[in-house]
């Protein structure tokens, strides 16, 4: 089998060749000839096989003509530049960042193009007139690199990117480093003569170095501390806080009243060391978004139509109920509508769920979100954006929420304890000190409360699931941050939704029930099948024999019904049932799609298109049905329920024909008997459930296109995995248990020399590092042994 | 012995210019993507001329 030169894809039998290299179709070639003009071949020694086939895109970009459109999507403009930064989803590779950053050479307009690979985006800096924005989509659009422009980068810029925690961490590093080396002197105690006399300049050098680390970079600590004790609640902060408050404190008296070194060493390091794991916790897949809502889902600018009759582009927000709007192949439709002209085939499985394409006639209402996906359609707009089916879903109230506020997690649940023992051991030890040797009170209090400050437990945590979290990401299961990992390990319920998540919108299953077709109303059959263009016959024509084909010498086809075509005697009905004259016997087959064909006014049978449900689904639900509940919602109809059951555990719940809204009432329902739930869905239609369900997984075929927002994007290859994530998330918890144990035992070794009030600054500056240390090996060490089983798939 | 303010003091002013320079470079997005400049700094002048490869091959045919 030859495999396409540009896009690697296998090539059908009948395929192009070009300058002795096979293309799969002419898109493929035409970048070829592009890039090979413009002596950019070299593209194609970077990667085998680089190339995307491009989409047809005709017109797509006709709306950044628009200056008002244009103005909000562009980072500067001046005289004769303009930089503008674009999101191109397809791109994967080195050559791909070689093409795009050499487009100077496919257009002089391109002043300098920059990549930037990690967040999928180029910024262009161009002559606009040279080239226009609308021109440099096209080019990019031709050359397979087609940019993703939609409604959300009209409303907002991007927000400056947080790195305040790089800079504390740097403050905090800075720090430490200088520290350490003034202190490092008296770690030996020498009373030697230069010692002595440099000694207080050391120290004050050391405080001078500690004040950004209190007062910058641990301040967080201070704020989340005071935030928890205003909430009734002893959060891991709280400790932390106190301990960086009496080291500060205590180091402070001690050279002041020239009893010591302090602590600094100590202070300086336990923050940054906190930090990093803070730092480390964080892991942001820039490209992959999961705020999502309808917005980046929806086009900038559509095609109106004057009253005239005269096409202009403007932008979706301007258009009002009563304008008439042009939607070509592929396009989306962004407002509710009704049909005016034209063939309209819509595809609603994002927004509803419904598997199949429904066909409109004209003066039927078209809802927002469906994708036309025949020919030309004209429309009126019957409802302004924001008031449509689909966007009022977005008024909802759990959209505002922050849903992460009522979890509990484990950190906070065990500080509650720890804060108060370590508290009464502090006050246990005073007391004790109070009545043998009463200078040592406050010598012992603060030695506890430093020795016990929760370092090594806080970095437990961020670790282990810092780690986990990439661990997911190699394995396609992005999350949008560590601490969902924990809330995973907690659920007891799973709501799948149906369509696009556990079936695949690839391939439907299809079979022929009926009488037996002679070989020529087969061949007549793929003949009148090639001939048209709706999906179902597309599907259809793709299984069928293609080698004899018999071209109809009449043929008609009837938009919402079928097609008729004529070969010499026989006449070939094929449609839907009532266009075959076929009655419905059944009101279960009425749910069920499929293709009625009648051969000269006698009925044959039909063909029936099954959804084709993901591998492994009944493994994997087999698995996760132990110690869980499991949920099917679907928008569709229920035509597919025996099957189903028949299929997957016999626990496995069922519920047909739910709306958006009823999804998310359902996932609150069972919230509210107590159930921790996970919604897995991929539409739109489950952006409510995603969103009020604990854990949200968004299933995605492709995920560089539009997933709605959610706490986690799963690649749809390994939904067959999902168990395994939820074993290892669960190990990951009983990891991040056994390093309590573990930071405990140090902070008992500690406590000993605390409580006795024999605690040199030289200890705490060794037991400090080496417990976090250990507990950062130990929690890398099991978290890539609990990854191992993953990684065979 | 009194240089050793002047050293500490260099020492430290050392140590802050180097600091300085970490802030601004992350201020101004250097360590913001990690990953495209080390496949940048590979990439050469690789422009193949198609055009020159055509006459040569043509010439050949002539010879």
């Amino acid at each position: 089998m030859t495999s396409c030169f540009h896009c690697g894809e296998e090539c059908k039998e009948e395929h192009l060749r070009y300058q002795e290299k096979d293309f799969c179709c002419t898109g493929c070639k035409t970048v070829y000839e592009i890039l090979n003009e413009s002596d950019l071949s070299y593209y194609y020694d970077l990667d085998s096989n680089p190339g995307i086939s491009p989409a047809s895109s005709e017109r797509k970009f006709d709306f950044l003509d628009n200056k008002e459109i244009l103005a909000k999507l562009l980072e500067f403009n001046e005289n004769n530049t303009q930089v503008v930064n674009l999101l191109i989803p397809s791109m994967h590779c080195s050559s791909c960042i070689w093409v795009l950053e050499n487009l100077n050479k496919l257009n002089p307009g391109v002043k300098t193009s920059q990549v930037d690979f990690p967040g999928k985006t180029v910024r262009i800096t161009y002559n606009p007139e040279e080239v226009s924005l609308k021109d440099l989509a096209y080019l990019l659009s031709r050359i397979g690199y087609e940019p993703y422009i939609s409604l959300k980068d009209f409303d907002e810029k991007k927000p400056d990117i947080n790195r305040s925690l790089i800079y504390k961490l740097g403050v905090a590093g800075f720090a430490f480093g200088n520290v350490m080396f003034l202190s490092f002197p008296e770690y030996f105690e020498v009373n030697e003569f230069w010692l002595e006399r440099f000694k207080n300049l050391f120290r004050w050098m050391m405080f001078a170095f500690s004040l950004p680390v209190v007062f910058y970079a641990g301040s967080g600590y201070f704020i989340s501390a005071y935030k928890g004790l205003r909430a009734n609640m002893l959060n891991i902060d709280v400790p932390i806080a106190l301990g960086i408050a009496v080291l500060f404190l205590r180091s402070t008296a001690e050279i002041v009243l020239d009893l010591g070194t302090g602590f600094f060493d100590s202070l300086t390091g336990l923050v940054f060391f906190l930090l990093l794991g803070r730092f480390f916790q964080q892991k942001t897949y820039s490209y992959l978004s999961f705020e999502r809502d309808y917005k980046s889902y929806f086009p900038i600018g559509v095609t109106r139509l004057t009253s005239e009759n005269v096409e202009e582009q403007v932008q979706v927000y301007d258009i009002e109920p009563g304008d008439r709007i042009l939607i070509r192949n592929g396009e989306l439709i962004p407002i509710d509508a009704v049909l005016m002209t034209g063939d309209a085939l819509i595809d609603y499985s994002f927004v509803t769920g419904e598997a199949n394409a429904v066909e409109k006639l004209q003066g039927e209402t078209l809802f927002a979100g469906g994708r036309q996906q025949g020919g030309l359609i004209e429309i009126e707009a019957i409802k302004a954006i924001n008031q449509s089916y689909l966007t009022k879903l977005w008024s909802n109230e759990v959209f505002k929420k922050n849903k992460n506020s009522a979890f509990q997690s484990l950190i906070n649940q065990i500080s509650k304890r720890f804060t108060a023992a370590v508290l009464s051991i502090a006050f246990l030890a005073s007391l004790f000190w109070i009545i043998y040797d009463p200078t040592k009170v406050l010598n012992v209090f603060t030695a506890v409360l430093i020795i016990a400050c929760p370092c090594a437990i806080a970095l437990s945590t961020p670790f282990t699931l810092g780690n986990l979290l990439r661990i997911f990401g190699r394995n396609k299961f992005y999350l949008k941050e560590a601490g969902i990992i924990e809330q995973i390990a907690q659920i007891d319920c799973l709501v799948f939704d149906k369509t696009g998540t556990i079936t695949t919108n690839k391939k439907a299953e299809i079979y022929y029930e009926g009488l037996k077709l002679t070989t020529e109303e087969e061949k007549l059959l793929s003949g009148s099948l090639r001939a048209s263009g709706h999906p179902l016959s597309r599907q259809l024509y793709d299984i069928l024999n293609k080698n004899e084909i018999l071209t109809p010498e009449e043929f008609t086809e009837h938009t919402g019904k079928g097609i008729e075509a004529r070969h010499k005697q026989s006449n070939l009905k094929i449609g839907s049932a009532d266009f075959v004259q076929q009655p419905l016997s059944e009101t279960a087959q009425a749910n069920k799609t499929a293709v009625h064909i009648s051969s000269n006014r006698e009925y044959k049978g039909r063909f029936i298109f099954r959804n084709s449900y993901r591998e492994g689904l009944e493994e994997l639900l087999e698995k996760l049905g132990k110690g869980r509940q499991i949920f099917i919602l679907s928008g569709d109809n229920d035509g597919e329920k025996e099957r189903l059951e028949k299929m997957l555990p016999l626990q496995t719940k069922y519920y047909f024909n739910q709306k958006p809204e009823d999804k998310l009432v359902f996932i609150k329902r069972l919230q509210q008997q107590g159930n921790r739930v996970m919604m897995v869905g991929d539409g739109l239609n489950d952006a409510g459930a995603l969103a009020q369900s604990d854990v949200g997984i968004s299933v995605s075929e492709n995920i560089n296109v539009f997933s709605p927002a959610c706490d986690g994007i799963l690649d749809a290859s390994r939904l067959k995995d999902l168990h395994s994530f939820f074993e290892i998330s669960e190990k990951g918890m009983k990891i991040i248990k056994w390093s309590f144990v573990l930071s405990l035992c140090y902070n008992l070794v500690g406590l000993a020399f605390a409580v006795t009030g024999n605690l040199m600054p030289v200890i705490a500056a060794i037991l400090m590092p080496l417990s976090s240390i250990s507990i950062v090996a130990f929690t890398s060490l099991a978290t890539k042994l609990a990854g191992k089983g993953l990684r065979q798939f | 012995m009194n240089i050793i303010y002047l050293l500490l003091a260099l020492s430290v002013l050392v140590a802050i210019i180097f600091f300085i320079a970490f802030i601004l470079s992350v201020k101004k997005g250097q360590y913001d993507d990690m990953y495209t400049p080390s496949v940048r700094m590979l990439f050469e002048d690789e422009l193949v001329n198609s055009k020159s490869k055509n006459k040569t091959t043509k010439q050949e045919k002539t010879e």
